[in-house]
């Protein structure tokens, strides 16, 4: 049996602009780092390299400066499937690599986040990508050339994703944003006092062009047989249908917390990991940073990541005020960013009592309303215990029915038996986890 | 001539080339195949998030089940099985 430990100084969970940022301080300061993601190669979602995409200015400078440090274990697709000990978890890591426990001194989670996917009909359709999902796969590396794509959902990134598209070759037939003109347009104002998002906007803009961009409206339906064929758009109580090749829609981003939960980390009120001033978390030696303490963008998370390091290290000098200077006034984006983009009424009213709502286990947003609270609706529809540990399914039902929605217990993810037996002497405890995440009741 | 550039896969049984740094999924997408998995009534599915967390792009890669797709880079003479 594999039961290699490792220790760090340092250890970073994601190697986005947060995690990027913060081993960047760690490994200036000379301490072992080991830095984790579940993508193959570093770089998040921002900064996602793939056949067509060098790596950003950003990411390249920091691969330059540290991907040779001693100090540096960067180790990617790989993910922790559970907490194993004091200060030690378990990853997961590709095919036939064996499972290594991690050791570490202080831990710094940039987790990130992921998108919310809000169910309606014909969303299970083969066709159908989350927004970032759409940009991702085309760095990843699909041909989109030619291809018709209704962008929809909510948020900047709808007009990042239909950006990326259109420079690939697609036709973006629509970019469909539900919240209403007043709140856009107040956002773009606002957008003087961050004049770099401004011009950012001005080239996601022109590249769009404004006559496919519509606002208070939402996709309401696909259709198709073996892949999505059109999209209903519906605005003002008027439903039209657009032909299209391809679907991306996402309602905004969820922060990535079951790792800090399972570490015993207080979430805050927006579902964020809480964080104080110096970015700890309220468990001993654990510090968080960007998007999994809450949605801010790319600057937010780099500044926190910097200061999540500073904190860990209990460093003080001259980049610590710098770093939160750019905390402060990214912060206040953030904010605008939040209400100027809040899910309205329609956006949650999508879904039928047909729909599908849980992907792993196909049940149905009818079969899970009936149920008072979402842990009754697991026990008794399965929904949210397949692969995805009610990942997406989850997210859905806390904006559908207000619900509060506790994290997957371990393994976080589908693990293999070999891992599982990896755990050494807490894999009794894990199986019984495992047994009874699984058992129907 | 053989483009040493390119990355030799078979997919359910069909050799293909891609680029390297290609994903699985992408892969999968650039080969035709619309179905990376079934649900469990059946249905067809394909990526959805893109990202590594709804399972959707699960597939069999040199005989290891449920492999994330979008997750993985494409290795020469890597094998893929879809469920289409």
């Amino acid at each position: 049996m594999t039961n290699a430990r490792y220790n760090y100084d340092v250890v970073v969970i994601g190697a986005g602009p947060a995690g990027l940022h913060a081993a960047a301080v760690a490994l200036r300061h000379g301490v072992r780092v080991a830095l984790i993601d579940d993508n193959p190669r570093p770089g998040g979602q921002i900064w996602r390299q793939g056949p067509a995409f060098d790596a950003a200015k950003p990411l390249k400078s920091w691969l330059d400066e540290h991907a040779q440090r001693g100090n540096l274990t960067l180790i990617g697709g790989a993910r922790v499937v559970a907490v194993t000990g004091d200060r030690r978890f378990l990853i997961e890591r590709e095919l036939d690599a064996p499972p290594i426990q991690i050791q570490y001194e202080r831990l710094i989670l940039a987790t990130g986040a992921r998108e919310k996917l809000l169910p309606f009909d014909g969303w299970t359709l083969p066709g159908v990508t989350g927004a970032g999902g759409l940009q991702a796969l085309i760095k990843g590396g699909i041909d989109v050339r030619g291809e018709r794509i209704v962008v929809a959902g909510s948020g900047p990134l709808l007009l990042a994703s239909a950006a990326t598209a259109i420079e690939r070759g697609a036709n973006v037939v629509g970019v469909i944003e539900q919240a209403p003109l007043a709140r856009v347009l107040r956002f773009g104002a606002s957008l003087v006092a961050t004049p770099d998002k401004l011009m950012q906007a001005a080239k996601l803009m022109r590249t769009l062009t404004f006559a496919r961009y519509r606002v208070d409206a939402v996709v309401s339906a696909a259709q198709g047989s073996a892949q999505v064929e059109s999209v209903t758009v519906r605005a003002g109580g008027r439903e039209q249908q657009i032909l299209c090749d391809r679907l991306a829609i996402g309602y905004g981003l969820v922060p990535n917390v079951t790792l800090a939960q399972a570490l015993g980390c207080k979430v805050d009120a927006q579902r964020g990991i809480a964080v104080d001033d110096l970015q700890r978390t309220s468990v001993a030696a654990v510090f968080a940073a960007g998007e999994c303490t809450g949605i801010g963008g790319m600057e937010l998370a780099s500044a926190e990541g910097a200061l999540a390091a500073y904190a860990a290290l209990d460093i003080d000098d001259a980049g610590v005020s710098a770093e939160r200077h750019a905390r402060t006034r990214w912060r206040r984006f953030a904010a605008r960013l939040d209400a100027a983009f809040e899910l309205g009424d329609a956006a949650r009213a999508l879904a039928s009592k047909d729909t599908i709502l849980c992907r792993c286990e196909d049940v149905t947003v009818g079969a899970v309303a009936i149920h008072a609270n979402w842990r009754d609706a697991k026990l008794h529809t399965r929904c949210g215990m397949g692969a995805c540990q009610g990942r997406v399914c989850g997210a859905a039902a806390a904006t559908l029915f207000d619900w509060d929605v506790p994290p997957p217990r371990p393994p976080f993810s589908p693990a293999r038996i070999e891992t599982l037996m990896a755990t050494g002497d807490d894999g009794e405890t894990l199986q019984r986890h495992f047994d009874e995440s699984e058992a129907p009741l | 001539m053989v483009d040493t550039t390119l990355i030799g896969i078979l997919i359910d049984g069909a050799g293909f080339q891609v680029l390297p740094f290609t994903t699985v999924a992408a892969a999968i997408a650039l080969h035709g195949n619309r179905v990376s998995r079934r649900s469990v009534t059946g249905q067809a599915r394909n990526v959805l998030c893109g990202m590594g967390v709804c399972q959707e792009c699960g597939v069999t890669i040199d005989g290891h089940a449920h492999v994330l797709g979008c997750q993985t880079l494409c290795c020469e003479g890597m094998l893929i099985e879809t469920a289409s």
